[in-house]
């Protein structure tokens, strides 16, 4: 569990910098951090690419319990490896959902045996994400849960949902939901527009997300709980966020890679693998929604990973099953903001690493002194073609099959122990 | 020929010079029809599957009559009650007709964007015969056919579409189709009946028929798609026909020689009156069904011919 990193380019999104030098991890802890060579002991020569600490991904869907036919531990850690993700931060949404204390830690030991990378599991919010009865909030958090979902159900019930985050409140315990006013967005697989109405594919207006994360708004300053919008993805939720956090409301938001880097129209002549929760939005959108990551008004960028198998989702359209996988593709995908100059990597690893962490209460995803060593080593350059029976997950539902991308990582350690890279590589 | 087509999904794929095609060939087709012997033997030995996967009466008999004239072997499968009931997936029932060894497909499927996935996965070709409110490309070639025949040319007139586009693939083809073949659009209906995005077509949209309809040289009615509406879109049936319906009244603003079609099956009283639509001297609707056996004979002859050309194993 020791390691000297030498001749590495170290991205720090904590002090927002990249600086060329050497970092120290003793005991699986980062121990030191400098700049510059030291005279002894290199144990992993970095040869001039990017050391960043690993990705902790908030809303990775691994299938486990009920479908591990799409998706294991084992599978979920191996791809959360080989892309970088050092902390999967699971959903609640399997089958059974995870509500009750005794199914999180069936789950926490089945993953602890079978993922090489972390887990940091998520509860559901209500008894079978129903939107009814609270679950046992205080009981999840002690068996480890980190946050409280209902995943891509919204809570429609407002006096339950109030209820919930008022007695969540109560427990210091983050809610994160999903902002689309479940009226308009029911049936929808679109966003409502010229390419929808020329498809014929049912579609939703993208003022959904800004009149569900209104009401959600409305219920923070009243309740005073610590809130996450999982998904922020059209420019008109933008201006209620920013004036939200202005006033002090605890409040944060994420988006997935794939609203950063893809639009309604490569969903193209139907294909379903560019079907995603909430659906893919408009350039203008797409735009906007990185300038809030750059600036910092949306927190977190997750791969929203979502295995599905073949079957589900060769369908026509509107009846196909939504989600893509995306542990494996999060970073090569992120770094194409990066190569086109819309972000830095301070700016990306932290939305990353550094601001998922910190909302969660984890102490990883932070390159200092006392952290986890949680690193992947990266060479931003590399250009490959993704084929999507090369990824490790079980289930090969991406986006980016055929697409050209650059940058791949060579090396992931977990607390200071390689998990990837090397000789598995 | 002009045409490589290897199947007809729609009429967004296709060029001008495709739809010139169809409707020429189409004309001559008009012809045979109206005789006594009325058969070809241009699809002779070749078979020809009709899948609905929705009810259909009207469109179905048009594809059987058109592959019956051309010679061909038509066998009509009523899939709303067949295997997919049972939890067959569009795929496989795809497959399995495909190791039947067809020449055409037709096909018609609740959802769009079915029958182009379907057309990716078998080795004849593929005639949609309407998908969801995605496309119905003969219905758009049938209309033009008619358009043409009535005025003589199928370019720069001005048309308008009125009444349910939202829920219509009837419309969505014919916007296409006559913008490829320069004409004016317009479209009428109430605004939750108009799906968003439309006026970046290069149409003109409006909600007073009235003002819509001011000199139009065709009045297209669609019909009102009440199994299709899941919520109100509309206050009720008699507030539509009295704002939306079209009657002499209305029709008064479109030139004095404008016609009026209508894709069937009409809803009298509800988007039409039924004197206009009985009017020999305005109304186009019979000719239309006329038409629409003829554009599937030619639209089926040319798909055929196209295929033929294709070398043995390359095809798509």
């Amino acid at each position: 569990m020791n390691e000297v990193f030498g001749n590495a380019k170290i991205v720090d999104p904590g002090q927002g910098r990249v600086i060329t030098g050497t970092v120290v991890v003793r005991d699986g802890v980062i121990a030191d951090v400098v700049e510059g060579a030291l005279d002894n002991g290199v144990t992993v020569d970095c040869g001039g690419h990017y050391l960043a600490p690993g990705i902790v991904d908030i809303g990775v869907k691994v299938c486990e319990p009920g479908e591990r036919h799409k998706e294991s531990f084992g599978s979920a850690g191996a791809a959360a490896a080989a892309g970088g993700v050092t902390t999967m931060v699971t959903r609640p949404d399997t089958t059974p959902d995870i509500d009750t204390p005794e199914v999180l830690e069936f789950q926490t030991r089945r993953a602890t045996e079978a993922s090489p990378v972390r887990i940091a599991p998520m509860a559901a919010l209500t008894k079978g994400r129903e939107g009814r009865e609270m679950v046992e909030i205080g009981f999840l958090q002690d068996a480890g849960a980190v946050a409280f979902t209902d995943c891509d159900r919204v809570v429609e019930n407002t006096k339950v949902f109030s209820r919930c985050l008022t007695y969540a409140r109560s427990l210091g315990a983050l809610v994160m939901a999903h902002v689309q006013e479940p009226g308009l967005s029911t049936g929808a697989a679109a966003t409502s527009g010229k390419f929808a109405s020329l498809r014929g594919i049912p579609a939703v207006t993208p003022m959904a997300e800004r009149m569900a994360l209104d009401r959600d708004i409305a219920l923070i300053e009243m309740t005073g709980a610590r809130y996450h919008a999982d998904q922020i993805t059209t420019a008109r939720a933008l201006p209620a966020l920013e004036r939200a956090k202005n006033n002090g409301l605890d409040m944060t938001a994420g988006v997935s890679i794939h609203h950063l880097t893809l639009n309604e129209l490569d969903v193209a002549d139907y294909r379903t693998f560019f079907k995603v929760k909430p659906p893919l939005r408009s350039e203008d959108d797409r735009i906007a929604v990185i300038e809030a990551v750059k600036s910092g008004l949306i927190d977190c960028i997750s791969s929203m990973h979502t295995p599905q198998d073949e079957e589900s989702k060769r369908l026509p359209f509107e009846v196909a099953a939504s989600g893509a996988v995306g542990l494996e593709t999060l970073l090569p995908a992120a770094l194409r903001l990066f190569h086109a100059g819309q972000l830095d990597l301070p700016t990306l690893f932290r939305a990353l690493s550094l601001n998922p962490a910190k909302r969660l209460g984890l102490p990883q995803g932070r390159m200092e002194k006392g952290a986890p060593a949680d690193l992947i080593l990266f060479n931003a350059n590399t250009p490959f073609v993704l084929n999507r029976e090369t990824l490790r997950s079980k289930s090969k539902n991406t986006p980016f099959d055929g697409a050209r991308m650059q940058g791949r990582v060579t090396g992931t350690w977990v607390g200071g122990r390689r998990v990837f890279g090397g000789d598995n590589a | 020929m002009t045409t490589r087509l290897q199947h007809l999904l729609g009429i967004e794929s296709l060029h001008p010079n495709d739809i010139t095609a169809i409707l020429d060939l189409a004309d001559s087709y008009v012809d045979l029809n109206r005789r006594q012997v009325k058969h070809t033997d241009a699809l002779a030995g070749l078979t020809q599957i009709n899948m609905f996967f929705e009810n259909s009466t009207r469109t179905q008999a048009s594809f059987e009559l058109a592959g019956k004239r051309l010679g061909a072997d038509v066998m009509n499968m009523a899939m709303q009650t067949s295997s997919v009931k049972k939890g067959e997936t569009l795929i496989d029932t795809a497959l399995t007709l495909n190791a039947m060894h067809p020449d055409l497909l037709v096909v018609r499927h609740p959802h769009s964007g079915a029958v182009d996935l379907l057309a990716q996965k078998v080795n004849c070709a593929v005639l949609n015969a309407g998908d969801g409110k995605h496309e119905h490309p003969t219905q758009a070639l049938l209309d033009a056919l008619t358009i043409r025949r009535a005025k003589g040319r199928l370019h720069r007139l001005s048309i308008a579409i009125c009444g349910d586009i939202a829920h219509s693939r009837v419309a969505r083809s014919n916007i296409l189709l006559l913008g490829k073949m320069e004409n004016r659009v317009r479209l009428i209906g109430p605004p939750t009946l108009m799906p968003s995005g439309m006026s970046e077509f290069g149409v003109e949209v409006f909600e007073d028929m009235a003002e819509g309809l001011q000199d139009v040289d065709v009045v297209m009615m669609l019909r009102l798609q009440r199994e299709r509406m899941d919520g109100g879109f509309i206050p009720s049936e008699r507030e539509y026909y009295h704002r939306y319906g079209l009657n002499a009244e209305k029709l008064a603003h479109a030139k004095p020689d404008a016609i009026v079609m209508h894709p069937g099956p009409m809803n009298r009283g509800v988007e039409i009156d039924g004197e206009i639509a009985d009017d020999i001297n305005r109304s186009v609707i019979q000719e239309q069904v006329e038409m629409g056996v003829a554009v599937r004979m030619a639209a089926m002859d040319l798909l055929m011919q196209s295929r033929r050309a294709q070398p043995e194993g390359v095809m798509v």
